[in-house]
C-alpha cells in the first residue's frame, strides 16, 4: 500500500475523477433544470445513452470530436423531445414514461450498435486537450485539472452560469415557479408548459453531451448500457444539491473519484476487484442519503403534470 | 377498467365505474389489445428499419416460444420468476410505492440461494431444503429493501432513487459474492456450486416445466386476494391512494410502508430463488437477466390485477423465449425485447390518456 500516495496515484485519481465526473456533472445540472421546473426526469439515463451512442457514431464517421458532441446533444434532445411531448404537453406519468424511455434507449442503442459495430468495436483516437498556460505546469494537479478537453472547462463554466441564471434572472425565477407553484406562474401570464418543455429539452441536451463525453472522451468507444446508472446518479446529485449547481459540481467530482478509484489503485499496484470498486459510488449515494436525506428538498409540484384549471 | 392506473399521480387502482358487463369487457379488451397490437406494429417498423422481416421474426417467435412443445415448456418455466416479480410489483404499486430495485433483490437472493442450496440439499430432505431456500431468499430480499424502506418511511426520501441505487449496489455485490465468497473451486469460470438436478424443484407431470410455475401462480393469486379481499390489503391501498388521508384515518403509515417494501422485495427475491432452484441450478458471474424492469410494463398493462398479470406474463415469456431463439436464427439480439417493452409502455400510457379524455367528455 506504500504506493498509495505517490504522484502517479494522485494524478491518475484526479484525472479519473474529472473524466468520470464531467458526465455526472452534466447529467446532474440537466436534471436540476428539469426538477426545478417540476419534471422528475427518470428518462435521463436513456437520454445519456442516446447521446453516447449518437455522439460516438457522429464522431466516428466524421472524425470530429466536436461534431460528435453535437451529435450527442442531438441524441439526448431526441429522447427529451419524446419526454416533453408525452409528459409535459400530454401530462402522462413522468415515471412510467421515464422508465419506458430509458428501456427503449437501452434497447435501441444496443441493437444499433450490434448491427454496426459489434464485429469491430472501433475506437476513437484520443481527443486533443487544451492545456491552460502556466496552470497546467503545476505538478500533480496541473496536468489533471488544466490540461483537459475544452468540454471539461465548458461544463465547469456552465455550473456557474446556471448558478447565476437561477438566482439572478427572470428565467431562473420562472423555472423555480414552474416547479413550486405552476398555477401562480400561469396566472402571472407565463407559459408554464413552455417553460417546462424548454427545461426538459435543456436536460436532454446536457445529458446527451454528458453521454457523448462518456463515450468519446472517457472510453473512446461506445459499449451497450455503458452509462450504467450515471443518469440515476445525476438525479441523486440534483436532489441533494437543493437547487444549487455548485453542489452538483462538488458531488459529481466526489462520485467521479469513486468511479475512477479502480484505475488509480491499479496504477498504485493495489489489486482490488473491479466489482467491489463498482459498488463504491452507489454505496456513497446511499450513505449520503442516509446522512442528509431529510434535507433533500424538492419542488412542491415535482412529478405532477400541469393542467390549467385542474386542482 | 380504470384509466388512471398509468397516468394517475400514484400507481393506484380506482374502482371502475362500469355501465354494463359486456361494455366493460369490450372496453377492457380495447384498452388492452390496442396497446399490444400497436406496440408489435411499431416494433415491427423498427425491425424493418434494421433490415429484418418483421413477419418472419414474429412468426419465429410464435413458433419457438408457443407452438413447439419444447418452446412452450420453456416459456411456462420462464413464467415462474416473472410471476413472483409481478406479485412483488403489484403489492408495491398498489400501495403507491415505486420499488424499482427488484433486479438487485432478485440477483442477490439468487446468489445466496445458489450458495446455500447444495449444502442444504445434502443435509436435509428435499422439500425442507427447497422451502428453506425460499424463506432464505425472502429474508435476503426484505433485508436488502430495509434501507430504502426506512428512508422512505421515516425521512421521506424518494424510493425511486434509493431502490435504483440498491439495485446497482446489489448487482455488483452479487458478483463479488460469486467471484470471491461462493466460487466453485471445481470450475474455471467463476460461478457458484451447481444444485444437482435431483435436488431442484420437481418438474411437472413428466414434462420439463419447472414446478416453480405452480409456486408463482400461487404467489400472484395470494397477493391478488390479499390486496383485494383483506383488511391489510385495503389499508395498503388507502396508503397508496392518499398517504395523508391514511394518516388522518389513523393508519400507521410508516410501519405499513416498511411492510410493503419487505413483502415486495421478498417476493422479488423469491423470484430469484425459484429461478435458481427450479431452472438455473447455479449463478455464473455477471449473470443478470434484468427481468424486473421488463415486468413493470406487464403489471401496468394488467392494471395491477393479479389474474390479468398471469396472462401478460405468459405473453411476455413467449416473446422472451421465442425472442432468444429468433436472436440466434435471424441475428436480432434479444435487446429487441427491451424496445418492444418500451414502446408498449408508451402506447399504453397514450391509450389510457385518450380513453380518459373520452370518458371525461362523455361525462361533461
Amino acid at each position: 500500500m506504500d504506493g498509495l500516495l505517490t504522484q502517479a496515484f494522485l494524478t491518475s485519481l484526479v484525472l479519473g475523477a474529472i473524466t468520470a465526473g464531467v458526465p455526472l456533472l452534466l447529467a446532474g445540472l440537466g436534471e436540476q433544470i428539469s426538477e426545478k421546473a417540476g419534471v422528475l426526469n427518470v428518462g435521463i439515463e436513456g437520454m445519456m445513452l442516446a447521446g453516447a451512442y449518437l455522439g460516438f457514431l457522429v464522431a466516428y464517421s466524421s472524425g470530429s470530436i466536436w461534431l460528435g458532441f453535437l451529435g450527442g446533444a442531438g441524441g439526448g434532445l431526441l429522447v427529451a423531445l419524446l419526454m416533453a411531448l408525452l409528459c409535459v404537453r400530454l401530462g402522462l406519468n413522468q415515471i412510467v414514461i421515464g422508465i419506458a424511455l430509458t428501456l427503449g434507449a437501452e434497447g435501441m442503442t444496443a441493437l444499433l450498435h450490434y448491427f454496426q459495430f459489434a464485429q469491430s468495436y472501433p475506437r476513437l483516437e484520443g481527443a486533443a486537450t487544451l492545456p491552460i498556460p502556466l496552470l497546467s505546469a503545476i505538478p500533480v494537479i496541473g496536468p489533471a485539472l488544466f490540461d483537459r478537453h475544452p468540454v471539461v472547462y465548458l461544463a465547469v463554466g456552465l455550473t456557474f452560469v446556471l448558478a447565476w441564471m437561477f438566482r439572478r434572472t427572470a428565467l431562473g425565477l420562472d423555472l423555480q415557479a414552474a416547479g413550486d407553484k405552476p398555477a401562480a406562474l400561469d396566472a402571472a401570464g407565463v407559459d408554464v408548459i413552455g417553460i417546462r418543455t424548454a427545461a426538459v429539452l435543456a436536460t436532454g441536451t446536457l445529458a446527451g453531451i454528458g453521454g457523448a463525453f462518456l463515450a468519446n472522451i472517457g472510453a473512446g468507444l461506445f459499449i451497450p448500457f455503458m452509462t450504467n446508472g450515471a443518469g440515476f446518479i445525476g438525479i441523486v446529485l440534483a436532489m441533494l444539491a437543493r437547487g444549487r449547481p455548485v453542489w452538483v459540481l462538488l458531488g459529481a467530482l466526489l462520485f467521479g473519484a469513486c468511479l475512477s478509484l479502480t484505475t488509480a489503485l491499479q496504477v498504485a499496484g493495489v489489486d482490488v476487484p473491479t466489482d467491489v470498486i463498482q459498488m463504491l459510488p452507489f454505496a456513497a449515494v446511499m450513505a449520503v442519503l442516509v446522512l442528509f436525506g431529510r434535507r433533500a428538498s424538492l419542488p412542491a409540484a415535482l412529478g405532477l403534470p400541469y393542467v390549467r384549471g385542474a386542482r | 377498467m380504470t384509466a388512471d392506473a398509468v397516468n394517475g399521480t400514484a400507481p393506484v387502482q380506482k374502482p371502475p365505474a362500469t355501465p354494463g358487463v359486456a361494455a366493460a369487457a369490450l372496453h377492457w379488451a380495447l384498452v388492452t389489445l390496442v396497446p399490444i397490437l400497436a406496440a408489435l406494429l411499431l416494433s415491427g417498423g423498427v425491425l424493418l428499419a434494421l433490415g429484418t422481416d418483421p413477419l418472419a421474426y414474429y412468426g419465429l417467435v410464435l413458433q419457438r416460444g408457443l407452438l413447439s412443445w419444447l418452446g412452450l415448456q420453456a416459456s411456462l418455466s420462464r413464467m415462474a420468476p416473472l410471476l413472483f416479480l409481478a406479485a412483488g410489483l403489484i403489492v408495491a404499486f398498489r400501495a403507491g410505492i415505486w420499488n424499482l430495485g427488484t433486479d438487485g433483490q432478485f440477483l442477490l437472493a439468487a446468489v445466496i440461494v445458489a450458495a446455500a442450496g447444495p449444502p442444504l440439499a445434502e443435509a436435509l430432505p428435499g422439500w425442507v431444503a427447497l422451502s428453506l431456500c425460499l424463506v432464505l431468499a425472502a429474508a435476503v430480499g426484505a433485508a436488502w429493501s430495509l434501507l430504502p424502506a426506512l428512508l422512505r418511511a421515516y425521512q421521506g426520501v424518494n424510493e425511486i432513487i434509493t431502490t435504483l441505487m440498491m439495485t446497482f449496489l446489489g448487482t455488483s455485490f452479487a458478483n463479488v459474492l460469486v467471484k470471491l465468497a461462493f466460487r466453485d473451486p471445481a470450475t474455471t469460470v467463476p460461478q457458484t456450486r451447481t444444485l444437482a438436478v435431483d435436488d431442484r424443484l420437481p418438474r411437472l407431470f413428466g414434462t420439463t416445466i419447472s414446478g416453480g410455475l405452480v409456486l408463482g401462480l400461487v404467489a400472484v393469486v395470494l397477493v391478488h386476494l390479499m390486496m383485494t379481499r383483506t383488511a391489510f390489503g385495503l389499508k395498503l391501498r388507502v396508503v397508496g391512494a392518499n398517504a395523508r388521508a391514511a394518516v388522518h384515518a389513523g393508519l400507521p403509515v410508516p410501519r405499513l410502508t416498511v411492510a410493503v417494501f419487505a413483502i415486495s422485495a421478498g417476493l422479488a427475491a423469491m423470484a430469484g430463488a425459484v429461478d435458481i432452484i427450479g431452472v438455473q441450478g447455479n449463478v455464473r458471474a455477471d449473470w443478470n437477466p434484468a427481468y424486473g424492469l421488463a415486468v413493470i410494463p406487464l403489471v401496468f398493462l394488467a392494471r395491477f390485477n393479479g389474474f390479468a398479470s398471469i396472462a401478460f406474463v405468459f405473453l411476455f415469456s413467449v416473446l422472451s423465449i421465442g425472442g432468444e431463439s429468433a436472436a440466434r436464427r435471424l441475428g436480432v439480439p434479444h435487446y429487441f425485447t427491451l424496445v418492444v417493452m418500451a414502446i408498449l409502455l408508451i402506447v399504453l400510457a397514450l391509450v389510457e390518456f385518450v380513453d380518459h379524455r373520452r370518458r371525461e367528455r362523455m361525462r361533461a
